[in-house]
């Protein structure tokens, strides 16, 4: 006798399946399609604009009534300097803190600080720009004496501490997976927990913590509402930190809303969407390879 | 029997959490000496030796009591300094543990967390460490491959020249052979013989053969005690006990 699978349960597994295929297809159709509108919408741009323009001027000015100019390089700049501020900032704080979650706090530490660093990740942007702006922006200004604190340290600091939970969370999972014999091995030879978790269990998990560092990047270069309140939003090339900037979030966000449609500026903020959608798709695509390859191993 | 003794164990006992896994061990370690201790699975074997350099501490609830006495000072005291212990007392584990790093840095790493800086002392050291470790003439060519590129063999013995480099008086092996092949494992055994002349070794393993022949004194611990303790040559021909004998004999275990 052979036990066969009656029809009716064939059919029910067969519908399962195919609902959680249609799911998983609708996904990838919908990042597809994003893509797919990017580039077909930006095409027009590169009509009346050629591309040497948006990637090596600086001058990005749509509405100037002498001559229209579209240079993409000062916003992309602005976008990389926040954001490498932003990592500069937040990595180092937040290796320690999962060091701190994962070796060092009692457990019952461990169940506070756990939940509290998700909260973190749960602030609305619009209220880490309201800090920003009523808070770190004066700081900035006091400590540096400058007339305002609308810069891009204050955007770098917002977006350092958006961007550490995730970075927290995934560190904290690598160091989790770092092998306990390794830890052992440490000890055993003299070494102090501190010098264990320096020496061992942070080169250990390094790969983990690289691609941990990558997603919060993702995180923070996309991010629009936070720069666009702290950073002071001035158009021009930033010459160092403390000067206002304004990143490619910031232009779509402030332009968009009140472009003409049809027009070449209304392509171009898709050519700087387009942009934007490639670094974040770039950085997160080298962190899930790190990421493999690490699980690989 | 015990002449001159390094360690002294007195009405040792050991618990994790409620449970006892060590009952009033007392027994006495001879310098410069191999000391096998064997028993079957889940007898305190391991617990004993992972005592001897607090290891156990790691464990959540573990809990001891008596004297362990070493240099004639008492370790199990709450204000004992478990660094400077562990510096004096290796450890080799059961399943060779190398740290991600090359071979060089593996056997640094005992060196550079004690801040010693001088390359000439760190490279003279990792030779001798090497050496010590009969590992020498197969890795001097390749000193900054991955620890990894070794056969299991070959790691075990990295981790034993790794213990050796910070120089300890005392060294603990958790069944070092038992996930290694016949030829890697009398390599093992024959490098014990040769480091028993500058180190005291204590060595659990499950294999009696292996007992009988690297140890100089052996302990058979049963259920948390130590049933028997004596020359390992006259445990194997001429046991006091009537369990010791079955369990050598393999009539258990």
């Amino acid at each position: 006798m052979k036990n066969r699978l009656p029809l009716s349960k064939k059919i029910k597994e067969a519908l399962i399946h195919g609902g959680f295929l249609v799911n998983a297809v609708l996904v990838i159709l919908v990042l597809l399609g994003i893509f797919v509108l990017l580039i077909w919408t930006s095409l027009p741009a590169f009509e009346q604009i050629p591309l040497k323009e948006f990637l090596f001027s600086s001058n990005w000015n749509p509405t100037s009534y002498v001559r229209e100019s579209y240079g993409m390089l000062s916003m992309l700049v602005s976008s990389l300097l926040v954001t490498l501020g932003a990592m500069i900032f937040a990595v180092p704080i937040s290796i320690g803190a999962a060091a701190f979650i994962s070796d060092l706090a009692s457990n019952r530490v461990r169940e506070i600080a756990k939940p509290v660093v998700e909260i973190l990740a749960s602030i609305p942007s619009v209220v880490i720009g309201f800090i920003g702006i009523t808070l770190i922006g004066p700081s900035i200004a006091k400590v540096f004496d400058l007339p305002d604190g609308l810069n891009a340290v204050n955007g770098s600091i917002l977006l350092g501490i958006m961007a550490m939970p995730t970075i927290i969370s995934l560190t904290e999972d690598a160091l989790k997976s770092v092998p306990k014999s390794y830890t052992e091995a440490s000890l055993a030879l003299g070494a102090t927990k501190w010098q264990t978790i320096i020496r061992v269990r942070i080169p250990a998990a390094s790969s983990g913590i690289i691609a941990a560092t990558m997603l919060g990047m993702g995180r923070a270069i996309g991010e629009t509402m936070t720069v666009l309140m702290a950073t002071g939003c001035a158009g021009a090339m930033p010459n160092s930190l403390f000067d206002s900037v304004k990143t490619m979030t910031s232009v779509i966000a402030i332009e968009l809303g009140e472009v003409a449609y049809g027009t070449a500026h209304y392509y171009a903020l898709f050519v700087v969407g387009l942009a934007l959608f490639l670094i974040t798709f770039a950085v997160n695509l080298a962190a899930e390879i790190i990421f493999n390859k690490k699980q690989k191993r | 029997m015990i002449k001159d003794p390094v360690i002294e164990v007195i009405d040792f006992n050991f618990y994790y959490g409620d449970k006892r896994a060590l009952t009033d061990v007392n027994v006495k370690i001879e310098k410069n000496s191999v000391t096998g201790i064997i028993g079957p699975s889940g007898c305190g074997k391991s617990t004993f030796l992972r005592s001897i350099n607090l290891m156990n501490n790691l464990i959540l609830g573990a809990r001891y009591e008596g004297k362990i006495m070493l240099d004639g000072e008492n370790i199990i005291h709450k204000d004992v300094d478990v660094v400077e212990l562990r510096r004096k007392v290796g450890m080799v584990f059961q399943k060779s543990n190398p740290f991600p790093k090359s071979i060089f840095e593996n056997v640094a790493y005992g060196l550079r967390i004690n801040g010693i800086k001088n390359k000439d002392l760190i490279s003279r050291r990792i030779e001798e460490s090497l050496k010590g470790a009969a590992l020498w003439e197969e890795v001097k060519d390749r000193l900054n491959a991955s620890a990894f590129d070794l056969s299991g063999g070959q790691q075990q013995r990295l981790c034993i020249a790794r213990a050796l480099a910070v120089e300890p008086d005392i060294l603990l092996m958790d069944e070092p052979a038992s996930a290694l092949d016949p030829t890697a494992t009398i390599k093992i055994e024959e490098l014990i013989q040769e480091l028993k002349k500058k180190y005291t070794i204590i060595i659990v393993t499950h294999n009696m053969q292996q007992a009988a022949r690297v140890s100089d004194y052996t302990a058979f611990f049963m259920m948390g005690k130590l049933i028997e303790y004596n020359r390992t040559n006259l445990m194997f021909t001429n046991p006091e006990f009537k369990i010791t004998e079955d369990y050598i004999t393999g009539r258990f275990g």
